[in-house]
């Protein structure tokens, strides 16, 4: 017998401080799994946000750092445009992306920065303890929409994928989930390609993964796993918004 | 053959990896307490196992190694 599954090497072997079931720690794994997988933990630079996994320094073996709120964008752009060599990635909430980092974001993609973000939407501000979001679906129940969250009193969820995908510096945008292994295999292969999209030079690259936060949800992960899939997808439609041809994609067969 | 380790030291009970499993062979360990205050999850038929992964696939924090 051989080992099939184990922890990934970029991924530092101590206790994740995320509640139960949050899967803030698959995303977490995932990343790291693509660092291996392409071999390239030590010229890799993480940029850690502000939310639930502000030290996510901690865990990941590469060199990182943290940024001030919503600016991550910024911080990576300065260290891969100074270290040109490094693979340089952000790891951020939806708080952090779409709320006080909308402009960072939005200004990073159409520089075409050469950065792959991680964009973690879980609909509501988990840190804080489970605030309204950008991203909180309509009708959606936060500490801050009591009722839910109306239109006419808190506007739209914003989508982040399609309105980057506008800008012709982003280059490969896609949306995956996590609540179930076959979207989780798709979030990886999609990680691993934005990764290799800023490797091959071409641009700005950005997945977002559709995540939850049991906690502020006020759900048990399995409940909440659920909610993900009938709800958020809808409102988030899965797959790719934008993509880009690799140096290392197949040419398409003539049949 | 394949076998599955928990290392339920790390385990937060969270049941994820019960709701993937093919086999339906994991369950809670309600007579047992982590150091950190859970009920950590187990494999109660280990010779069904047919090492999937699905398990460890889901599991959040690491918990699970697969050997096939
Ligand atoms: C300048 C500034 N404003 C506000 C805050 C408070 N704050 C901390 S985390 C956060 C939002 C986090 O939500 P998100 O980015 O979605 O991350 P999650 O915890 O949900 O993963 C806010 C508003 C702060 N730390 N700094
Ligand atoms: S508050 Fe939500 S996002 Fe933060 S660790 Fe807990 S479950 Fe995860
Ligand atoms: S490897 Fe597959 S069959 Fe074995 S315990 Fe895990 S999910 Fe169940
Ligand atoms: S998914 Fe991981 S942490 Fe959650 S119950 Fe299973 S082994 Fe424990
Ligand atoms: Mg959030």
């Amino acid at each position: 017998m051989s080992i099939v599954f184990q922890r990934p090497h970029a991924l530092i072997d101590k206790p994740l401080h995320y509640c139960p079931g949050c899967t803030h720690g698959i995303i977490h794994r995932l990343v790291a799994e693509v660092l291996d997988e392409l071999g390239i933990e030590g010229t890799t630079v993480g940029v850690a946000s502000v939310g639930c996994t502000y030290n996510s320094y901690e865990y990941f073996n590469c060199d990182m750092v943290q940024a001030a709120h919503g600016r991550a964008p910024a911080v990576a752009t300065g260290i891969r445009r100074s270290l040109p060599d490094r693979t340089v990635f952000t790891y951020q909430g939806d708080g952090d992306l779409a709320a006080i980092g909308t402009a960072e974001i939005v200004h990073a993609a159409t520089r075409g920065e050469k950065i792959t973000t991680i964009f973690v939407n879980n609909a509501i501000y988990g840190m804080t303890s489970g605030q309204m979001a950008p991203t909180t679906l309509i009708g959606q129940v936060t500490t801050t929409t009591p009722f839910g969250r109306k239109p006419e009193l808190h506007g739209y969820p914003v989508r982040v994928c399609e309105m980057l995908s506008t800008l012709e510096g982003a280059v490969y945008v896609e949306r995956v989930a996590v609540n179930n292994v076959q979207n989780i295999r798709k979030a990886k292969a999609a990680i691993k390609r934005a990764f290799q999209v800023q490797q091959a030079g071409l641009g700005f690259s950005i997945v977002e993964v559709l995540s939850i936060c049991p906690t502020n949800w006020g759900l048990s992960p399995e409940k909440a796993l659920e909610w993900l899939g009938e709800n958020m997808i809808e409102h988030y439609p899965l797959g790719n918004y934008k993509n880009v041809v690799l140096p290392s994609d197949k040419p398409a067969s003539k049949e | 053959m394949a076998k599955v380790t928990f290392r339920i030291e790390r385990c937060k009970g969270c049941r994820l990896c019960l709701t993937v499993c093919p086999k339906k062979i994991i369950a809670i360990d309600e007579s047992t307490l982590n150091a950190k205050g859970y009920h950590p999850a187990g494999v109660t038929e280990p010779e069904k196992c047919i090492g999937c992964a699905f398990c460890a696939t889901m599991c959040p924090d690491c918990v699970i190694t697969v050997e096939r």
